[in-house]
C-alpha cells in the first residue's frame, strides 16, 4: 500500500466505521465518552484493510467540533492507526476546521460543494488548500443535488474549472457524483447507479487528474437488513464503476464479496438493477432477495412464537403490539372461522381494540402505539369490507358509537393533530368523516347534515383560523343546527372558545385540549346519561370565564405614546456590520442529510402528546419505552427520506438595506422601498422593563440591515398519497411530523449559514445542542408568532423575497404551502431577542391600520388575538 | 525580478551556499549576562537568550554574518531561531518579540546589501524555529488527547514573528528544524495569510529535522510523508537540517530529492556530537561528505547547522565550485496524501 514509488492503489477503501451517522456502535462509544474503545474501532478498521479512515461526528447530541478534535488527537497517538490518512467528514465547516487543526498529515476534507454559490465554494476551497488537504467535492449546485448523468457531469466540470483556475491542484480534487438508492420501486430511481457509472467515465475524461469517490451504503438502502444482498449489490456496482474510473469509495472494508463468488443468479439480478437492464429488474431482485436473507433465524423464531397461538389471540396481539405483518392472513383466517365477516370486527378485533383503549385510557399506552394499533385495525377492516358489502349487511351494524365530521378550517393546512384525534376516535368505535384541510364552512355544514353527524370537530394551527372557527360557529347558528361543536388545535384555547366561539352558537361548544381528552368528550356527547351533565358543566365553566374576564378587566395598557417613550434602548455598539453577501440567495435543494443533526426533537414528541424533553424523554420511566419506539421508527423513516430523497428542502434568503421610521422599518428590496410596520407592547411594564417592538433592534440614526427568509419541504404529497392507499395513518402522521421538524431544522441551519457566511457577523462554533437552544446572536421572528403577530405581513415578506421564496406559497389566510414551511425576518443586533407583543390598544390598532394601509376592521380581524 | 525567481535562476546554474549556525559562534564570544541584557529591564536571567543579542549586541551578530559572507555564502539566515512568543516566554521577553525580529532582519539585510554590492547577490532568509511546544504530542502520558497549545495559538505566534521579519526586510521565511509537522502546518498557514495581507509573494523555505536514524521526525512522519503534508505551501526549498551529520542524512535526502519538485536545501550538523556534546568534525570532513551529495546530484543549496563554523562553510563553498546542481524533477500528477506515511493514488 505504501509503495511510494509504485503505481499506487487502484481502488482505495475508505473505512466507514468511525462515523457516528453510519455506525450505531461507534456513536454509542462517542456519546458515552469512551474514546479508548472508539480508538479500537479505528484500529480494527485499519487492520481490516481500510487505507483511509473516514471520521464523522455529525450527531445532534454531540459537540461536533470537540468530538472531532478529541478523536483525531487520540488516534494521532497511535502509530498503527495514524500511519494512514484521515478523511474529515462533516456537513459543518466548523467541524471540518476543528479537525484540520488536529491532523498532522495530509487529510481529505469531505465535503464542499457549489450549493451555496461560487463565492463560498472558492472561499472554502482556499482554506482547505491552506490547511494542506485534498477535498471531496459533491455534485451539488445552487439548484440542487445532481441525479442525472448530465447534471453530475455539468456540475463537476464547472467546479473543476473554478478550482483549477483558482490554483487548486487538480490531483487534490475528488468528485463525489452521488450514489443514490436503486431498486426503490420509484421509476426515476432506476437509472441512478448507471448514471453514476456513466458520469464517472465522462468526468474522468473531462477533468484530468481528478478522482471519483462515493458512499456505497446508500445504493442498497432498500435492502437494509439483508446483508448478503447488500454486499452483492456493492460488489457488482464496484465491478462496473471501477473500470469507469471510480477509484475511491466509502465502504465497509471487511464486507465486500468477490464478484466471481457471488451466486450467479443473485449476481445477474443485481446487475439487472444496477445497469437498468430490465423493466422488472427491481421486482425480480426483491423476490430473489428473500432467499438470501440472513442467518439470524434464531431471533426470528423467537419473535415468531406468538404466530402459533389461536387466531383470536393472534389478532389481539397484533393490535396491541401494532404488528401489521400478518394481519391480512390472520383476518382472513378469522373470517373463514366465523359465520359472518362482521363478527370478526365485533368479536376479536373490537376485543383487541378495547384492550388498546383501556391501556391508553389508563395511561399505560401512548399515542404512537395507539396509532400503530389503529393502522393494524384499519387494514383488517379494509380486508373485511368487500365481504361485508357482498353480504349486503349494511343494516346499520357498522354504525359504531357515533359519527364525527372533522376538518381543518379554511385557510389552514395543518392536520397532524386532527389526524391523531381522528385515529383515536376510530379506535374507540367512532365513525370519522375526515374532510381534510382548507375546508370551507359550507362544506363542513353540508357534510355534517348529509351524514347526520353526531358532532363536528374543527382544527387549526395558525391564529387566523381562530376567526374562521367563529365563522363556522356563526353559520351553524344561522342554519339552526344543534349538534355539538368540538374545537381543537395548537392556537385554540379554552378562553378563546369561551369568549368568542361559544357565544356565536347556541348548541354545545367544547374545547378539547388534546387527543386523550377527545374520546371522553365524544363518548359523553353520544351518551344518554352523560351528555346533559357535560354540556351544562361546560357552558357553566365558559360563562364563569367570561364573567371573570369582565370583572378583572385586562391588565392595564399604556398609551402608544407612553409605550414608545419606554422603548427598548438602542445600543449602537451591538449593531451587526453590513452583510458580506447582500441581496437574494436561492437554495434550490439543501442537502437533507445536513438537516438531520440539528433537528429539535422535543416538539416532535410533543406532537405525539408525549411530554418531556429530548433526550431525557427516552429514559422517562413513564413514556420512555413509547418514546424510544417512536424515535426508532422516526429515525428509520428519516434515514429513508434522506437516502431515497423523498423530499426537497428549498429556501430563499434576502439581506437588505433598511432604515427605521418610528416603529416601521423601510426596507430596500430590489429597487423599491417597502414599509414593514411592527407592533409594540402596550401592557404596562414594571419599572425598568421596556415596551418592546422589533423595530427597536434597528438603528434609529442611520442605515442598517435586515433580512428575511422562507423555507419549505417539498415533495411530500406522493408519499402521503401512498400512505393513504395503504391505510397507514401511523406513517402519515410520522412523515408529516418529520416534515415539520425538517423545515424547522432547515430554518435553524440556514440561520447559522446567514450569521456565519452570508451576513457574516458571527464566528460561531456551536454544537447542535447549542444551536437548538439558540445560543447565538440574532433572531428570526416569524409573522404570526408572538413578536410579530400579524400573519398578513407574510405576503409583504414574500414579495420582497421574490414572490415565492423557497417555492412556498400562501393561502388566503396566510398559511404556507407546503405545510412544512417556515418564514421570518432576520435581526442581527446583539441585543435582539424574542418577546410577545400581547394585548394592544385601540390607539395602536388605528395607527397600525394606517401604517399598513388597510381598513381598521381588516386589521381588527388579523390582530384579533391581540385585541381581546 | 522577484527574489524567488532570482534564486531559482541562480540555482539552475550552480549549487548555492547557505550560512552556518549562529549559536556555535555566539558561544565562542563568551558573552556575559550584561551583554545579553543590555539596558533592557527584564526580570529573568537573559544569559543564553541568543535572539536578544539582535537588540543588545547587534555588533556581535553583524560580525558573525560578515564572517559567513567572507566564507562565500549566497544565503544568510537571521538570528531568530527562538524569537517567538512561546520560546521567549522562558526569558520573560515576550513583549520584545517584534523588536527582536525587526532588528535581526535589518542587521542581516544591511550586511547582505553591503556585501552584495561587492560580490553579487545575497538573499536573506528569516529563520523561524519550531518553538518548544508541540501540537502533535501530549506532554501528559496519562492523557493522550491533551495538548499544551492550540493550532490557532501557534499560528498566531508564527504570524507575529513573520510579520516582524518581513517588516525588517527578509526575502524568504525559513521554517526550520521542523520536529512537529503540525507546528509546521500552522507556520505555513501563518505565512500564507501574511502573504495575502502583504499583497505580494512571500516565498517559504521548509526544513525538517529527523529524530532517529530510521528517518522520522518527532511527530512520526517519514521524509516522504512530510513532503506530502507540506507540499501545498509550494515551498521555494524543501530539505533537512540539524539531526545528524551529512553522512547519516544522505539516504533520507536521496528519498526526498527524488520526489520533491522544488529546490532541495540541506544543512547538516558538523557530524555527530562527541561524549561532551561538542561537535568535532573537521571542516574538510564535513565538506567531503557534502561532496558525495553533490556527486549524486541530491541538492541545490547546502550549508551548516550545529557545530559548523565559517571554516566549515568555506570548505563546503569550496566543494560546490563547479559542481552540477540537482535537476528539479517534474511535478507528478498523482495524488499525494499522508498519515505518518505517504499514500499515493495514481492519476
Amino acid at each position: 500500500m505504501n509503495d511510494f514509488a509504485g503505481a499506487g492503489a487502484r481502488f482505495v477503501n475508505i473505512g466507514e466505521r468511525t462515523n457516528v451517522t453510519g455506525s450505531a456502535k461507534f456513536k454509542k462509544l462517542i456519546l458515552s465518552d469512551d474514546y479508548d474503545a472508539a480508538v479500537t474501532v479505528a484500529r480494527d478498521q485499519v487492520e481490516a484493510g481500510a487505507q483511509i479512515i473516514d471520521v464523522n461526528m455529525d450527531e445532534a447530541l454531540l459537540d461536533g467540533e470537540k468530538a472531532m478534535a478529541t478523536f483525531l488527537k487520540r488516534i494521532a497517538a497511535e502509530p498503527d492507526i495514524a500511519r494512514v490518512p484521515v478523511m474529515i467528514d462533516s456537513s459543518k465547516w466548523s467541524v471540518i476546521e476543528a479537525g484540520l487543526q488536529c491532523v498532522s498529515g495530509k487529510p481529505i476534507v469531505n465535503s464542499i460543494s457549489l450549493k451555496e454559490g461560487e463565492g463560498l465554494f472558492l472561499k472554502a476551497a482556499r482554506k482547505v488548500r491552506d490547511y494542506g488537504a485534498a477535498v471531496v467535492v459533491m455534485a451539488f449546485d445552487e439548484t440542487g443535488q445532481a441525479d442525472t448523468k448530465e447534471r453530475k457531469v455539468e456540475i463537476c466540470e464547472r467546479a473543476y474549472k473554478l478550482l483549477v483556475a483558482d490554483g487548486f491542484p487538480p490531483e487534490d480534487i475528488i468528485f463525489d457524483p452521488n450514489v443514490f438508492a436503486v431498486a426503490t420501486g420509484i421509476d426515476e430511481h432506476r437509472r441512478y447507479a448507471l448514471d453514476f457509472i456513466e458520469a464517472t467515465r465522462e468526468i474522468r475524461e473531462r477533468c484530468p487528474h481528478v478522482h471519483i469517490s462515493g458512499g456505497l451504503s446508500n445504493l442498497s438502502f432498500s435492502f437494509r437488513g439483508n446483508e448478503p444482498v447488500r454486499r452483492a449489490m456493492h460488489s457488482v456496482f464496484l465491478y462496473h464503476a471501477i473500470p469507469a474510473g471510480m477509484d475511491m469509495g466509502i465502504v465497509n472494508a471487511g464486507q465486500l464479496d468477490v464478484y466471481d463468488q457471488i451466486d450467479p443468479e443473485l449476481r445477474e439480478a443485481c446487475e439487472d438493477v444496477i445497469l437498468d437492464r430490465r423493466d422488472d429488474a427491481t421486482e425480480r431482485l426483491i423476490v430473489l432477495a428473500e432467499r438470501f436473507r440472513g442467518t439470524d433465524a434464531a431471533e426470528e423464531k423467537k419473535a415468531a412464537e406468538w404466530r402459533g397461538w389461536p387466531v383470536d389471540q393472534r389478532l389481539a396481539h397484533a393490535l396491541v403490539k401494532g404488528i401489521d405483518a400478518h394481519i391480512v392472513e390472520d383476518t382472513e383466517e378469522a373470517r373463514q372461522a366465523f359465520a359472518r365477516p362482521i363478527e370478526v370486527i365485533e368479536g376479536p378485533l373490537m376485543d383487541g381494540m378495547n384492550v388498546v383503549g383501556d391501556l391508553f385510557g389508563s395511561g399505560k399506552m401512548f399515542l404512537p402505539q395507539v396509532v400503530k394499533s389503529a393502522r393494524v385495525m384499519k387494514r383488517a377492516v379494509a380486508h373485511l369490507l368487500p365481504f361485508i358489502e357482498a353480504e349486503k349487511e349494511k343494516s346499520g351494524s357498522t354504525q359504531g358509537k357515533g359519527r364525527v365530521v372533522m376538518a381543518t378550517v379554511k385557510g389552514d393546512v395543518h392536520d397532524i393533530g386532527k389526524n391523531i384525534v381522528g385515529v383515536v376516535l376510530q379506535c374507540n368505535g367512532f365513525e370519522v368523516i375526515d374532510l381534510g384541510v382548507m375546508v370551507s364552512w359550507q362544506d363542513i355544514l353540508k357534510a355534517a347534515n348529509d351524514n347526520s353527524a353526531d358532532m363536528i370537530g374543527l382544527s387549526g394551527l395558525i391564529t387566523p383560523s381562530l376567526d374562521e372557527m367563529v365563522t363556522v360557529a356563526g353559520e351553524m347558528e344561522r342554519a339552526a343546527m344543534t349538534m355539538p361543536l368540538l374545537i381543537g388545535g395548537a392556537t385554540t384555547s379554552k378562553v378563546h372558545t369561551a369568549l368568542r366561539i361559544d357565544p356565536a352558537y347556541q348548541g354545545p361548544v367544547i374545547h378539547v385540549l388534546d387527543a386523550s381528552r377527545a374520546v371522553g368528550v365524544a363518548s359523553s356527547l353520544v351518551s344518554d346519561t352523560q351528555r346533559v351533565p357535560l354540556v351544562e358543566a361546560t357552558a357553566d365553566d365558559y360563562d364563569k370565564i367570561r364573567k371573570a374576564r369582565e370583572r378583572s378587566g385586562h391588565s392595564e395598557l399604556a398609551t402608544l405614546a407612553d409605550a414608545r417613550a419606554n422603548a427598548f434602548p438602542y445600543d449602537p455598539s451591538g449593531k451587526a456590520p453590513a452583510p458580506q453577501f447582500p441581496g437574494l440567495h436561492h437554495f434550490g435543494e439543501w442537502p437533507l442529510k445536513d438537516l438531520k443533526a440539528s433537528i429539535d426533537w422535543t416538539p416532535f414528541f410533543r406532537a405525539w402528546e408525549l411530554a418531556g424533553t429530548y433526550p431525557a424523554i427516552l429514559d422517562d420511566p413513564v413514556v420512555g419505552e413509547s418514546a424510544r419506539s417512536l424515535f426508532k421508527d422516526a429515525q428509520a423513516m428519516l434515514d429513508q427520506i434522506i437516502a431515497e430523497r423523498w423530499v426537497t428542502p428549498k429556501g430563499t434568503v434576502g439581506l437588505w438595506r433598511c432604515r427605521r421610521e418610528g416603529d416601521d422599518v423601510l426596507i430596500l428590496a430590489g429597487n423599491d422601498w417597502t414599509r414593514v410596520p411592527f407592533l409594540r407592547q402596550q401592557v404596562k411594564k414594571r419599572e425598568g422593563r421596556p415596551n418592546m417592538c422589533l423595530a427597536d433592534f434597528i438603528d434609529p440614526d442611520g442605515e442598517d440591515w435586515i433580512g428575511g427568509f422562507a423555507v419549505g419541504i417539498h415533495g411530500m404529497e406522493p408519499h402521503l398519497e401512498r400512505f393513504k392507499q395503504t391505510v397507514d395513518d401511523y406513517d402519515d402522521i410520522l412523515f408529516k411530523a418529520l416534515g415539520d421538524r425538517l423545515a424547522e431544522s432547515f430554518a435553524e441551519v440556514l440561520h447559522a449559514h446567514v450569521r456565519n457566511k452570508l451576513w457574516d457577523y458571527a464566528d460561531e462554533h456551536l454544537s447542535n445542542a447549542e444551536l437548538i437552544r439558540e445560543h447565538y446572536q440574532g433572531i428570526r421572528p416569524a409573522p404570526g408568532y408572538p413578536a410579530c403577530p400579524d400573519h398578513s405581513l407574510k405576503p409583504i415578506l414574500f414579495e420582497m423575497l421574490g414572490g415565492a421564496p423557497g417555492e412556498v406559497s400562501l393561502t388566503e389566510n396566510f398559511a404556507m404551502l407546503p405545510t412544512s414551511a417556515v418564514s421570518g425576518f432576520y435581526f442581527g443586533h446583539r441585543e435582539s431577542q424574542y418577546f410577545g407583543v400581547a394585548r394592544i390598544g385601540q390607539d395602536q390598532l388605528q395607527e397600525y391600520a394606517g401604517r399598513r394601509d388597510i381598513e381598521v376592521d381588516v386589521a381588527t380581524r388579523w390582530l384579533r388575538p391581540n385585541l381581546d | 525580478m522577484s527574489a524567488a525567481l532570482d534564486l531559482r535562476a541562480a540555482a539552475a546554474q550552480r549549487v548555492l551556499v547557505k550560512d552556518g549556525a549562529y549559536g556555535t559562534l555566539i558561544q565562542g564570544e563568551n558573552l556575559k549576562e550584561e551583554d545579553f541584557r543590555g539596558d533592557l529591564s527584564l526580570g529573568h536571567d537573559q544569559r543564553g537568550n541568543n535572539d536578544l543579542l539582535n537588540l543588545t549586541r547587534p555588533d556581535v551578530i553583524r560580525k558573525i554574518a560578515e564572517r559567513f559572507v567572507a566564507s562565500g555564502v549566497d544565503i544568510l539566515a537571521t538570528n531568530t531561531f527562538n524569537a517567538n512568543r512561546i520560546s521567549q516566554a522562558d526569558y520573560g521577553a515576550e513583549a520584545l518579540v517584534q523588536d527582536i525580529n525587526r532588528a535581526a532582519a535589518r542587521i542581516i539585510r544591511k550586511v547582505a546589501e553591503e556585501a552584495g554590492a561587492k560580490n553579487g547577490k545575497i538573499w536573506v532568509a528569516g529563520a523561524i524555529g519550531p518553538t518548544n511546544k508541540t501540537l502533535s504530542l501530549s506532554p501528559d502520558v496519562n492523557d493522550p488527547g491533551y495538548r499544551e497549545v492550540t493550532f490557532e495559538e501557534v499560528k498566531t505566534v508564527y504570524r507575529e514573528q513573520i510579520d516582524a521579519l518581513v517588516e525588517g526586510g527578509v526575502d524568504f521565511v525559513l521554517i526550520e528544524t521542523v520536529f512537529d509537522t503540525l507546528n509546521c502546518k500552522a507556520a505555513i498557514m501563518a505565512a500564507l495569510e501574511a502573504e495575502v495581507a502583504l499583497g505580494r509573494e512571500l516565498p517559504i523555505m521548509i526544513s525538517m529535522t529527523l529524530t532517529d536514524l530510521s528517518g522520522r521526525n518527532l511527530s512520526g512522519h517519514t521524509v516522504e510523508g512530510f513532503w506530502a503534508t507540506v507540499r501545498h505551501a509550494r515551498p521555494l526549498t524543501i530539505g533537512l537540517n540539524c539531526s545528524f551529520g551529512a553522512a547519516q542524512l544522505r539516504p533520507h535526502l536521496a528519498a526526498l530529492s527524488q520526489k520533491a519538485e522544488t529546490l532541495i536545501m540541506a544543512y547538516p550538523n558538523a557530524g555527530l556530537p562527541n561524549e561532551l556534546g561538542c561537535y568535532d568534525e573537521a571542516a574538510e570532513e564535513t565538506a567531503a561528505q557534502v561532496r558525495e551529495w553533490l556527486e549524486e546530484g541530491l541538492v541545490n543549496i547546502v550549508g551548516g547547522c550545529c557545530g559548523t563554523t565559517p571554516a566549515h562553510i568555506a570548505a563546503i563553498a569550496n566543494v560546490t565550485e563547479g559542481a552540477a546542481p540537482r535537476r528539479v524533477p517534474n511535478a507528478p500528477t498523482s495524488t499525494l496524501l499522508s498519515g505518518l506515511e505517504p499514500m499515493v493514488i495514481a492519476a
